[in-house]
């Protein structure tokens, strides 16, 4: 099941070296992950989108990473009210004869034109990853030079639907 | 260079600038910090990148004990830090002598080890250039210490040192690695109020106070209980609690079951230790585990030699684990009454509950029938020659099971935790979870540096013994009373027991008929040596020998064949344990 985790941690050198390395060891993978310094410039929040195989794994990697003297802070934010946000960079091929139809598709998604050539455009979006999975997937037939994705990053919403009962962290 | 005439005046006026303290450098902070914590002794080898931490060591009342390779530092460091229960600490120049210590590292994270690790390192303008001797032993290091550091102002270096030690020291302890560049160790260091080394971990704060509601739950279950069973591992002795562990069990009568790395927390001959359990275990205690209807962990970790197939691991037992490291509690049993704390303080609490007993009576009289039945066996004849096990025993009995015994790994490691009854916790020093081959003699010799009264006996195979020997060297310079029995099968022989049973009898690479003569490498170093070769000669020399005040190494050629019976083959069950009855 894919989790998404939040990691407050002293923003200390190597300790990024230290949650990835600890995933690796522990057989965890990462599908995507993402750091920088909070609202405190000596604290940073990480935010990684992980695959992990039941509520038992879940709960060690919890506990593994709560373990790291470094960690200050450990929340599975998956099943909370909250903020998904990603962003990518999409070089399209888009000769003239084309370009009106693509920006008629890419309108929509409210993406942003951040750089033309002569055959290419690229543009540039933001949402949570379905959305961005979906506008490349519109793209693709147009042929996509260049793609890059920042990764995951999220935001606990100020309010709460319901109360979802955390797994115990001991 | 001009100076004005006040200038020069201030020199000359100013008598005290000569006098003066000298300024400290970081090398200097170090000692001191080392100091206050109470360190009597480190373990190391120097090297260029630790010249300086070496210089302020010289003529300091720090005992610096030279080991001939740094492996052999580390091991002594932890058995120093097993037996007296403080900090071992290590230093090791920069790379290659940081590389010699990643095993005694990895060593100490597995069982839980207190240890502080200070390396050497290039200097900080050269690091990341492949300067020489230069080694990222933060990355190599990572996965395998508690954490670590490496030093980049010389003003944090007494806050780190103390974080090193605090670390190491608390919650579940384990092997902390300082790093300190060159140029670290010579810079000097300036006090200010920020650098009064006050520790600041917000990110670490063990639980060891447990949760009352969890008590209450376990003490009625204890209480409730038909067939309660107490699994003890090393946190119980890492919490100083063998006293209240065994009050507890005489209490309400529970049965007593050990780890490997767990034995002494009970005396050997208690009438409610049915021995230790897993892979070697008792059949006793491996059926207890599958028949309790309680099983209550404390300060074990369900390790996988212990446990056998975990799906059929203990099938009728409710679970208390008591563990300071929550994340050892559900990691591989499911766990119905999770505790988080120190041993001690758990067991303290629990005590206080008061809860009423139960009546194990039933239950205590069906292990009873079992170790009648299936104690631990071997079939000695003379044909057969001397068995290992006759060996452990002696020793047993020559040493009033008073010892403090160290073991390497393999079948006799095996021999001596089931043969080697410990009257007192703290004496029993092992290689658990890595499973070093090489760690047992150098862990003898910071055994007896840290108990220097206690009878100190390193029980090693010839093929373990052969990969840190060099350390003989400190027997020889220092008349370290370390007792070497060798049990010598000319065979790595766990090795060779495996491809008997799982191989067809292939013993590839597995037997060493070519030795060296080792009363005659004991000569070598000043040391007296004895070769035993009969049950007769154990028993005179083995006496003699492990009476006197000196060094010495023993040889005891012992049958090559014999197996570590009875066995929980990999993969199958506890209750499926073969070779539990002679043939
Ligand atoms: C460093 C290391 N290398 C290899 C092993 C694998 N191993 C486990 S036991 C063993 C044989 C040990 O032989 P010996 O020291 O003579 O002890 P014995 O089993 O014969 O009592 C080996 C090779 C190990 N545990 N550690
Ligand atoms: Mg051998």
């Amino acid at each position: 099941m894919k989790r998404i985790i939040t990691v407050t941690v002293i923003n200390q050198s190597g300790v990024l070296n230290r949650v990835t390395g600890l995933l690796m060891k522990r057989q965890f993978n990462i599908e995507s992950i993402t750091v920088g310094h909070t609202e405190q410039p000596q604290i940073s929040k990480m935010t990684f989108v992980v695959n992990v195989e039941d509520e038992q794994k879940l709960e060690q990697l919890l506990k593994q990473l709560q373990k790291q003297v470094d960690v200050l802070k450990v929340n599975d934010i998956t099943e909370k009210s909250i903020v998904v946000r990603e962003l990518a960079l999409v070089k399209v091929v888009a000769p003239p004869t084309v370009r009106a139809e693509i920006n008629s598709i890419v309108e929509p998604f409210r993406a942003a034109t951040i750089d033309t050539g002569k055959n290419v455009v690229t543009y540039q979006v933001t949402g949570n990853p379905e959305k961005i999975d979906a506008f490349i997937d519109l793209l693709k037939p147009y042929g996509i030079k260049d793609l890059t994705r920042t990764g995951v990053t999220a935001f606990v919403r100020e309010t709460q639907k319901v109360h979802t009962p955390q797994l115990s962290i001991l | 260079m001009k100076m004005t005439v006040e200038e020069t005046e201030q020199m000359y006026e100013e008598p005290e600038a000569s006098v003066a303290p000298k300024q400290l450098d970081g090398a200097d902070v170090l000692i001191e910090t080392l100091k206050k914590h109470q360190v009597e002794v480190v373990f190391g080898y120097p090297g260029g990148a630790v010249l300086p931490i070496y210089d302020a060591l010289h003529k300091n009342p720090i005992r610096h004990i030279l080991a001939r390779h740094e492996q052999g530092a580390i091991h002594a460091a932890e058995g120093y830090a097993r037996v007296s229960g403080k900090v071992g600490v290590v230093i090791a120049t920069s790379g290659p002598g940081a590389t010699n210590v990643v095993t005694g590292i990895a060593d100490a994270m597995m069982d839980s080890i207190p240890l502080v690790v200070f390396t050497g390192q290039v200097a900080t303008t050269v690091i990341g250039t492949d300067a020489f001797q230069e080694a990222d032993i933060i990355s190599i290091t990572q996965p395998i210490t508690k954490h670590n550091y490496q030093v980049k102002d010389v003003a944090d270096l007494p806050r780190i040192v103390n974080e090193a030690f605090h670390i190491a020291s608390t919650g579940r302890p384990g092997p902390v690695v300082v790093d300190i560049p060159k140029n670290m160790a010579t810079g000097i260091f300036s006090p200010t109020d920020e650098t009064t080394g006050e520790v600041n971990l917000p990110g670490y704060q063990p639980t060891t106070t447990p949760n009352f509601l969890q008590i209450q739950k376990a003490a009625n279950a204890i209480s409730t209980a038909k067939q309660p069973l107490i699994l003890a591992g090393a946190g119980v002795l890492f919490a100083k609690a063998s006293d209240q562990l065994v009050k507890l069990a005489e209490k309400y009568q529970i049965p007593v079951t050990n780890t490997l790395l767990g034995l002494g927390t009970i005396e050997g001959n208690h009438p409610l230790f049915i021995g230790m359990a897993g892979m070697h275990g008792t059949y006793t205690a491996n059926m207890a585990i599958q028949t309790c209807d309680l099983l209550i962990n404390v300060g074990a970790r369900f390790d996988d030699r212990l446990t056998g197939n975990l799906a059929h691991f203990a099938p009728n037992a409710k679970v208390i684990h008591v563990d300071i490291d929550p994340a050892e509690i559900g990691k591989n049993v499911p766990t119905e009454i999770p505790i988080v704390a120190d041993a001690k303080e758990a067991l303290l609490a629990l005590l206080e509950q008061n809860a009423p007993n139960g009546n194990t009576a039933a239950w205590l009289e069906s292990l009873q029938i079992n170790q009648e039945e299936y104690p631990l066996f071997y079939e000695a004849s003379e044909e057969k020659g001397l068995l290992p096990q006759q060996v452990v025993e002696l020793i047993h009995e020559y040493t009033n099971g008073d010892a403090v015994v160290t073991t390497d790994v393999g079948q006799h490691q095996m021999w001596a935790a089931q043969y080697y009854k410990f009257n007192h916790p703290h004496n029993w020093v092992t290689s658990g979870g890595l499973g070093t081959m090489g760690f047992g003699f150098p862990a003898a010799i910071g055994a007896q540096l840290a108990k220097p009264e206690a009878k100190v006996v390193s029980i090693v195979g010839d093929a373990g013994f052969q990969m840190t020997l060099q350390e003989l060297s400190l027997l020889q310079e220092m008349r370290i009373p370390v007792k070497i029995v060798i049990l010598n099968n000319q065979a790595l022989g766990m090795v060779r027991q495996w491809q008997e049973t799982f191989h067809g009898e292939r013993y590839s690479h597995s037997l060493i008929p070519v030795q060296p003569d080792f009363v005659k490498l004991a000569a070598a170093y000043d040391i007296k040596g004895y070769k035993i070769e009969t049950y007769e000669d154990a028993k005179a020399q083995l006496k003699e020998a492990l009476a006197s005040d000196e060094p010495v190494l023993i040889d005891c050629r012992v049958v090559q064949k014999e197996k570590v019976y009875p066995m929980v083959v990999p993969g199958t069950a506890l209750h499926e344990m073969i070779g539990v009855k002679p043939e």
